[in-house]
C-alpha cells in the first residue's frame, strides 16, 4: 500500500507572513490576492517539510494518507 | 482559532517547535506543566492542553520553584521573553540556576517588550533603537549564555527560530535534562524591533539569524579565530549546545539533606514518647 502526501494548508491561520515562500527550497508556495498561501505547485514539492516546522501560525502541514 | 501574536512572529515558531519536541519525547500531557509570566512570549501557554499557569511578571520561576518541589514529578516548562526572564525576573533566573531546580527555561529573545510597545530590554543590543531609544540604545546588553553559565545552569544552549529543526532537538534536549536547563532562542518582532531598526519583515530578520550566527563545535567551542577583532558588533552570534553537564538537583538534595533526616528525627522522636 502506498503513501500520499500533500500539503494542508489551514486558510484561516495563515497571516500571510511569507516565511514558507521565501524558506521553500523549490518555490512550492505562494500567496495569493488575499495574502494567504497556496501550494502552486505541488508536483514540485519535495516534503522536505521546511515550511511546516517554520510556520509560526501552525497553518501548513504534511498530510500522510494511504492511497485507496 | 488564528493565535494572537503578528503576522511573522517568531514565538509562533518556538510553540511550533515546543509541540514537536513534546511529541517527540512522548510526554504525556498531564505530566507537563507549563507556567509564564507576562508578555507576547507568555502566551505560549495559552496554546497548549498540559497544565498551565499563567503568573506575574518576570516570577515564573518562583512558581515553577514552588509547583516543582511540592510534585517532583511533573516536568516543568517556563516561556519568558527576554525582559520578563532577564529584567523583571533577572534574579529569579540566576537563583533558579543556582539552585540547579529541574526546569525548563525557554527565553524567546525578541530584544525588545513586544506587548507594551516596544520598549528596550535588557537583550537590546547597543545601539538598537526602541521606542524609549529613539537615538539607539546606550546599555550593554546581557549575554544570556554567559550569564546561565556564571549563575550555574547545567544545560545552556541558544538557537533561533531559522534553526527550527535545531530548535526541536535542543528543546527535547534541555526537557529531558535534570537539572536547570536554559534554551535561549533568538525569536523575530517584525512588528517592533522590526520596524524600530529598519530590520525589513520577518524572512529578512530570520536571513540574518541564518546569515549572521555560527554553530558551536560538539564541546561548546566557538569555531573560528576570534582574538583579532575588538568591535564585538559584527560577531556572529554562537548558536548550539554550550553545556550539559551532571550536578546535583534541587528536589533531590533537598529530599536527602532535609526531608528524610527531619523525617528519621520525627520518627526516632515519636519511639522516644511511646511505651
Amino acid at each position: 500500500m502506498s503513501v500520499e502526501r500533500r500539503l494542508d494548508v489551514n486558510r484561516h491561520w495563515c497571516k500571510g507572513c511569507r516565511i514558507c515562500v521565501a524558506f521553500c527550497p523549490r518555490n512550492v508556495l505562494a500567496l495569493d490576492r488575499e495574502g494567504k498561501v497556496v501550494v502552486m505547485r505541488p508536483d514540485d514539492c519535495i516534503w522536505c517539510g521546511d515550511c511546516e516546522i517554520r510556520c509560526p501560525d501552525l497553518a501548513i502541514t504534511i498530510v500522510k494518507e494511504a492511497a485507496s | 482559532m488564528p493565535h494572537i501574536w503578528c503576522p511573522g512572529c517568531g514565538h509562533g515558531i518556538v510553540l511550533n517547535s515546543l509541540l514537536r519536541a513534546v511529541e517527540k519525547l512522548q510526554l504525556e500531557r498531564n505530566d507537563i506543566v507549563m507556567i509564564s509570566g507576562i508578555g507576547c512570549s507568555a502566551r505560549i501557554q495559552g496554546y497548549v492542553d498540559f497544565h498551565t499557569m499563567h503568573t506575574l511578571h518576570g516570577r515564573a520561576l518562583a512558581f515553577a520553584t514552588g509547583i516543582k518541589m511540592a510534585w517532583p514529578l511533573l516536568k516543568v516548562i517556563v516561556p519568558m521573553g527576554d525582559g520578563d526572564a532577564l529584567a523583571i525576573g533577572g534574579n529569579h533566573f540566576i537563583h533558579a540556576a543556582r539552585r540547579n531546580i529541574d526546569v525548563t527555561a525557554i527565553i524567546m529573545n525578541n530584544s525588545i517588550y513586544g506587548m507594551t510597545g516596544g520598549q528596550h530590554s535588557p537583550l537590546t543590543q547597543c545601539g538598537d533603537h526602541a521606542t524609549t531609544a529613539p537615538y539607539g540604545t546606550v546599555d550593554s546588553p546581557f549575554d544570556v549564555v554567559q550569564l546561565a553559565s556564571a549563575a550555574g545552569a547545567s544545560f545552556i544552549a541558544r538557537t533561533t527560530t531559522y534553526h527550527a529543526r535545531d530548535m526541536t532537538r535542543l528543546l527535547a534536549a534541555a526537557i529531558e535534562h535534570k537539572g536547570f536547563s536554559v534554551v535561549e532562542v533568538l525569536s523575530q518582532c517584525p512588528t517592533y524591533y522590526g520596524r524600530k531598526n529598519d530590520a525589513g519583515d520577518a524572512v529578512a530578520m530570520m536571513e540574518r539569524f541564518r546569515d549572521e550566527t555560527v554553530k558551536v563545535t560538539a564541546d561548546g567551542a566557538v569555531p573560528g579565530d576570534r582574538s583579532g577583532r575588538m568591535d564585538g558588533a559584527h560577531e556572529p552570534v554562537p548558536v548550539g549546545l554550550f553545556r550539559r553537564e551532571e550536578r546535583p538537583e534541587y528536589c533531590e538534595a533537598y529530599r536527602t539533606r532535609v526531608m528524610e533526616p527531619a523525617l528519621e528525627q520525627a520518627q526516632s522522636a515519636a519511639r522516644d514518647v511511646s511505651p
